[in-house]
């Protein structure tokens, strides 16, 4: 039976680990490949890697912490933040990245996201979404944003999950821009109209800040892992309590560690 | 011990399986495609990802590559591994984008996942690809899985698998809405649907177990 994955995700800028709330006010939470292995040592189920400068300052993405990560780490490794060409995509693969997340530059062009899945597979394309309500929009309600979730793409965020799944993409990261550091909980209607509309796994990011988050949104359908990176960089939950936590609650996880291990706390 | 081949054929995450053989303890390990260092090898992997039928293409565009290979697996019986679209790659044929015809090493044929056949709602649909962590469910003691506790979860990723293969072959499987092939293995021959190098511990034990074989 598959398992829900639980997925830490280290915002990457100036190779420095860093999350802030609603995109904003960053601040430092430690060196990339320490927290990759802890969290790998901890029984995390995949690492997310996002390079969250890099579109806006155009900076060249972290070919280099990855390559250092996928040394040592042998779970998953999904990279994005900056990715604009399937040129980027070969070279993060080649430095160890499993799957690619592309963001705005799918928004822009995309044909990107069908060139790349058909060069290198739909398995290793991860389509990251960032959400928010928007009144004026009449679709679902959610509209995308582009570019550190600076900029209104214009796009319904129901219509453009189908467009990606049409497209060729093998997953969804769904970001909730209202969630996100705020520590309420996943943005669970955004979630479920998401999960409704297609068929591809979805992972859900923004928002926790309790266990008891994670149990509502590993609930519905679809969405098969849960992403969060301050509750895990600050210690608030460890993944092992927190994986602990859901299997008391009747959701199957993997277990590698016992929780009374020190370095896990 | 002697040399591993990863084989490179444009297919795949090579540096990440040989990253993970080596940190499973193989000494000497060459990435590439050159077909005679396949013949010195003492074993030989097949990563691949991405499409079945751009795999094979791949594979064919490289005849001495191929033909290389065929005689170390089918005629010399070195240990061979497939990983994946590797292992789909091996049986007769496949219909992913049409039909291909497979290299037809073992019996079977590779074809979509249909997690949903049973389902009645949306809410017990399960996304297709596969991915993620499941529980690798042994069917038959295997070297490949010495020391390897039934049930121990291990990565997949992928929206095919392999059908229609012989029973006896057959070594673990996975439940996706029914059971899907995991693992097989004939002579000198293995294969699996999973990530070994992407499955932590449980997957170095694995390919530990592979380079220790000697079939």
């Amino acid at each position: 039976m598959l398992m829900p994955r639980i997925i830490p995700c280290l915002d990457v800028k100036e190779g420095r680990t860093v999350k802030g709330v609603g995109f904003k006010n960053l601040r430092d939470a430690g060196d990339p490949v320490k927290l990759a292995q802890l969290y790998d040592k901890q029984g995390a189920d995949e690492l997310v890697f996002l390079d969250i400068t890099a579109t806006i300052e155009a900076r060249d993405s972290m070919a280099d912490i990855v390559y250092a990560v996928a040394g040592q780490v042998f779970i998953p490794l999904t990279v994005g933040g900056g990715v604009r060409s399937e040129n980027d995509v070969q070279r993060l693969l080649s430095a160890g990245a499993d799957k690619i997340s592309i963001n705005s530059a799918a928004i822009q062009n995309p044909k990107l996201i069908s060139n790349a899945a058909k060069r290198f597979g739909a398995q290793c394309i991860t389509l990251a979404i960032d959400a928010k309500k928007d009144s004026s929009n009449n679709e679902s309600g959610f509209s995308v944003y582009s570019h550190g979730g600076t900029r209104h793409s214009g796009r319904d965020a129901v219509a453009w999950a189908k467009e990606v799944q049409e497209r060729g993409a093998g997953e969804i990261l769904v970001t909730s821009m209202d969630c996100d550091g705020k520590k309420n909980g996943f943005d669970l209607p955004l979630l479920a109209k998401i999960a409704q509309a297609v068929d591809i796994p979805i992972i859900a990011s923004g928002g926790a800040g309790e266990m008891e988050h994670f149990k509502d949104v590993l609930k519905l359908p679809n969405i098969t892992g849960a992403l969060a990176a301050s509750l895990f960089h600050y210690r608030q939950i460890s993944i092992p309590q927190l994986k602990a936590y859901l299997q008391k609650q009747g959701i199957n996880m993997r277990i590698t560690e016992k929780i009374d291990d020190p370095s896990n706390r | 011990m002697g040399e591993t081949v990863v084989i490179d054929y444009g297919s795949g995450n090579i540096r990440s399986v040989a990253r993970a053989l080596e940190a499973a303890g193989a000494r000497k390990i060459y990435v590439g495609a050159e077909p005679k260092r396949l013949q010195k090898a003492e074993r030989l992997v097949l990563p691949g990802v991405g499409a079945l039928g751009s795999c094979l293409e791949k594979l064919r565009a490289r005849q001495d590559l191929l033909e290389t290979l065929e005689a170390c697996v089918l005629e010399k019986g070195k240990p061979f591994l497939g990983i994946c679209v590797g292992m789909q790659v091996i049986v007769e044929e496949g219909f992913e984008h049409g039909r291909q015809r497979a290299l037809g090493w073992l019996k079977g044929s590779v074809r979509r996942l249909s997690p949903n056949s049973l389902a009645t709602d949306k809410k017990s649909c399960l996304p297709v690809p596969h991915m993620g962590w499941n529980n690798l469910q042994q069917l038959q003691p295997h070297p490949l899985l010495e020391g390897v506790a039934d049930g121990e979860p291990v990565y997949f990723v992928h929206s095919f698998s392999i059908h229609e293969n012989s029973p006896s072959c057959a070594i673990a499987q996975a439940q996706y809405g029914g059971p899907t092939l995991a693992a097989l293995a004939k002579d000198s021959i293995v294969g699996v649907q999973f990530h070994p190098e992407k499955s932590q511990r449980v997957g170095q034990k694995i390919l530990a177990n592979f380079l220790a074989w000697c079939p």
